[in-house]
């Protein structure tokens, strides 16, 4: 017997029926207003795309770029987040045990080379997504470890067959980095999606101006009927923020789709009244305090946990939240999220108490018990204002009040990434960039590093690996919660990483462009093929 | 100054050998650049492969990682590395960027298309304002017109472009609630858009530019009114304005010329946070860009034609001394 996976949501893996109570994006978009066609949307990306393939990225900059060409197998549908629905699959049907997905694909999908997508291309992508040849790099390679084989048994099926039950499987067959190419392309060179695009998405690349923008057209043979709306688009790269913010004020481009600071906004609202409209909502994004276990002192727990207790982080967010997109106090999910911490219990934990002085009288207790009572170090922090350098700079000052001396060293994003992810940091600023609440991804980051690259830390910590393993199986919620909870509360009491401060997203679009949906994700909605133009 | 013809050809044959040392000279000053770049960046520490792959927060394996070091070539002898691109250079193919492995020239030529643009458009600015505002300012020294173009001239001075580029952004906005546009369009292509977008930049980095200049020739004319040719001159009867313009302002110029040479050149490749104010997709974007990410080959390629541009630049400012000051012909 199977069931619809909207079915599965309801009742057997329960644990996608949770629903998002947490989320309160503002949506001000006039939805009665028939959509029209035409017109080139510009808009900003704050940053510029290292290469073109979403599999060996994790920055929204490839995304804001690539996505607009490709699709994906499921997505989530952002009006009923965290729901998913249908991209290239037209239907899909869940097993009651999780061991097995079927896919059925919409018929009469072409490649922008006017080629036919069949399952076998879907078999491809995924193929080098879980086993990425020599040369190729699969970012989230550990996502997949659960596929057991990929079937195709005809051009328009394809079935997922698992070795484990992954009751977030699902949810990475809608992941926004999980694009389709064609499997003739991958044939001839796995690195082919670097450097070319030959997508099956709502727009065709048009061109990539080195240091400029990037430019799509209307793929005239999409599949969904009626769409896109747009002729096409542009994203100009605008590295520098106050360069952005005249872009929009000035009418250069239409709106910047990551998430701009409170004082950003204030500015834009200000000069621009009603032209402007602007939609919040809490973001899947926290930064994280991480220190380098492999690096003495901080392969004391003692040292480690004393400098999480310096930390005000209820004063930070009132503080941090007035200048920068940082705002939420949270545990290692998104709070608000069906799966977050209730305040009542992250108080509780080490690090999240709200009597500041208390902690602090702790750290110092435990500095001294660790014979590190003169303790300097380096924090290691990413070269961008926001919300990493006011971040820095409070981290510095928190530590600073128990006698700790710390060098905030900053650098661009590249050499800052390379530096963590080789170990060479003492303590640094690290990130979640998530797409999803689902807490497979928020977990896996804190696994051993055996496991887990994206780990800075690069601890081990078996006690932690087997949690994981437990709450991924488990498809009962509530016990799929106090496994989560056991998860937190371990991996605070070591001190590996946490959670400074989760981030609040702000985006600004002109009232003339219509049909975007604002998400707790930047990753999510970047296919642009609802957008159109109200002028 | 109409010499016998024997004498005109032996100062043109005189110039003729002077450039001809001057641009063979170029050939070991380049060389000793492209020594030095090369071998300090294999120095500083870094690793394109790191940066590139695992510079994304990617899970790559060390096996990947060497086989890309392999695919970029890096892990050959460097003396062979720096052989085939000397090689390379002596055939003008820089190599391919290893961060987009696109060809070098390619790379740059896109970028170096606006920045000279920009560039030029600033010295001309510069070069029409400060020409009279400094000669003025010597010529009625101590008087409202001196002391106003000081006035100007230190604004040029202290106020950063970038910081003068950001208050013209502002200002443009809040008066006609309009900017320039935002994508470049190349002069051959439309001319007006190209020139509404890059008028902007040019003038704020013309302004510091000219008040650099104007201050140059100010105190360089004041210094050439006093001496005692001048005075002949006057003594002579030569009118006042063929006194100051044949003789006083053309060899006042001449450290003005090295200055704007200079500034030409800094304005190729410095003008970093200019242009992100105006968002534009210039050399010295680029040149951060590749540092940032240990793009060794066009780091190379950037300093060599940046290091091309100073020589050529004051190997121009030479001749032009030659052509101001007669006394370097007759040498």
């Amino acid at each position: 017997m199977t069931t619809t996976r909207r079915n599965a949501l309801k009742g057997v893996a329960g644990a996608f029926a949770l629903g998002m109570g947490g989320i309160h994006w503002d949506t001000r978009q006039a939805g009665a207003q028939a959509p029209k066609k035409g017109g080139t949307l510009n808009f900003a990306i704050s940053a510029e795309a290292p290469h073109y393939d979403p599999h060996a990225s994790d920055t929204y900059a490839t995304l804001h770029f690539a996505a607009p060409f490709y699709s994906t197998l499921l997505r989530f549908d952002l009006a009923k987040f965290p729901e998913l629905e249908g991209d290239l699959a037209q239907s899909w049907t869940v097993a009651p045990d999780l061991l097995t997905y079927t896919f059925k694909l919409h018929p009469n999908v072409k490649f922008h080379d006017g080629t036919a997508l069949t399952s076998a291309d879907i078999k491809a992508t995924y193929d080098r997504l879980r086993a990425p040849p020599q040369g190729v790099v699969s970012t989230r390679q550990a996502t997949f470890a659960d596929i057991g084989t990929i079937e195709t048994p005809d051009p328009l099926t394809v079935i997922f067959k698992m070795k484990a039950v992954n009751a977030s499987m699902a949810e990475h067959f809608a992941s926004p980095w999980n694009v389709i190419y064609a499997a003739k392309d991958l044939a001839s060179d796995p690195r082919a999606p670097l450097t070319k695009i030959n997508g099956t998405g709502p727009f065709s690349f048009v061109e990539h101006v080195k240091g400029g923008h990037v430019a799509g057209k209307r793929n005239e043979s999409y599949f969904k009927q009626g769409l896109p709306l747009l002729d096409g688009w542009k994203g100009i790269f605008t590295l520098q923020a106050a360069a952005m913010l005249n872009a929009v004020q000035g009418g250069q481009v239409m709106g910047e789709f990551r998430g701009i600071s409170p004082a950003e906004r204030d500015r834009l609202v200000s000069a621009m009244g009603d032209k402007i409209r602007i939609e919040e909502s809490s973001w899947t994004l926290a930064l994280l305090v991480c220190f380098n276990v492999e690096k003495k002192p901080f392969d004391d727990v003692r040292v480690r946990r004393a400098l999480l207790l310096a930390i005000d982080r209820w004063g930070g967010s009132t503080g941090l939240s007035r200048i920068s997109t940082l705002r939420s106090v949270g545990g290692v999910v998104r709070p608000g999220s069906p799966f977050a911490t209730p305040e009542a219990e992250l108080v509780k934990l080490p690090g999240f108490s709200k009597d500041i002085a208390a902690s602090r009288a702790e750290a110092k207790k435990l500095l001294a018990d660790a014979g590190q009572s003169n303790l300097k170090f380096t924090l290691w922090n990413r070269n961008l204002a926001m919300p990493y350098t006011p971040a820095g700079i409070f981290l510095v000052d928190q530590w600073r009040q128990i006698g700790v001396e710390v060098e905030h060293k900053q650098s661009d994003t590249a050499p800052y990434l390379a530096t963590m992810n080789a170990g060479n940091h003492d303590v640094a600023v690290d990130f979640t960039n998530l797409f999803m609440d689902d807490t497979s991804l928020a977990l896996s980051k804190f696994l051993s590093l055996s496991r887990s690259p994206e780990n800075r830390s690069r601890s081990k910590d078996e006690e932690l690996d087997k949690l994981y393993d437990d709450h991924i199986r488990e498809r009962d919620p509530e016990k799929r919660k106090a496994l989560i909870r056991a998860f937190e509360k371990r991996l605070y009491e070591q001190a590996y990483q946490q959670q400074l401060l989760w981030w609040h997203r702000i985006v600004p679009t002109h009232k003339t462009l219509m049909g975007w949906q604002m998400s707790p994700s930047h990753n999510l909605g970047a296919q642009l093929e609802g957008v159109w133009l109200n002028t | 100054m109409r010499g016998r013809p024997s004498l005109r050809l032996e100062i043109k044959e005189t110039m003729l050998r002077y450039t001809i040392n001057r641009v063979l000279l170029m050939i070991p000053t380049l060389i000793g650049v492209a020594v030095l770049v090369f071998f300090f960046l294999r120095i500083v520490p870094g690793d394109i492969v790191e940066v590139k792959l695992r510079g994304d927060g990617g899970t790559v394996s060390q096996a990947t990682i060497e086989m890309e070091r392999k695919r970029l070539g890096l892990d050959r002898p460097l003396i062979t590395q720096f052989g085939e691109w000397m090689v390379g250079m002596a055939t003008l193919d820089l190599g391919k960027s290893m961060w987009t492995e696109r060809p070098v020239m390619q790379e740059i030529a896109g970028r170096l298309e606006l920045s000279l643009q920009v560039a030029i458009m600033a010295t001309i600015i510069a070069v029409l304002i400060a020409i009279p505002l400094g000669t003025m300012a010597a010529l009625y020294r101590d008087s409202w017109i001196d002391y106003l173009m000081r006035i100007i001239t230190i604004g040029g001075l202290s106020i950063p472009s970038f910081w003068l580029g950001m208050l013209i952004m502002l200002g443009l906005l809040s008066a006609f609630n309009w900017l320039p546009p935002i994508s470049y369009t190349p002069i051959y292509v439309d001319p007006v858009a190209n020139l509404t977008q890059l008028i902007w930049p040019a003038l704020a980095v013309g302004y510091r530019y000219c008040a650099v200049a104007a201050r140059m020739i100010r105190s360089s004319l004041l210094e050439v009114l006093n001496e005692d040719y001048i005075r002949t001159a006057r003594a002579k009867g030569v009118f006042e304005k063929l006194v100051i313009t044949r003789h006083a302002l053309r060899n006042a110029l001449l450290p003005a010329i090295t200055v704007i040479g200079l500034e030409f050149t800094f304005l190729i490749g410095g003008l970093v946070v200019t242009e992100q104010v105006f968002n534009l997709n210039g050399i010295g974007m680029l040149f951060v860009q590749s540092v940032s990410r240990n793009d060794f080959t066009l780091i190379q390629g950037m300093v060599m034609l940046i290091a091309a541009f100073y020589v050529f630049v004051n190997l121009a400012v030479d001749l032009l001394y030659a052509v101001f000051d007669p006394r370097i012909r007759y040498d």
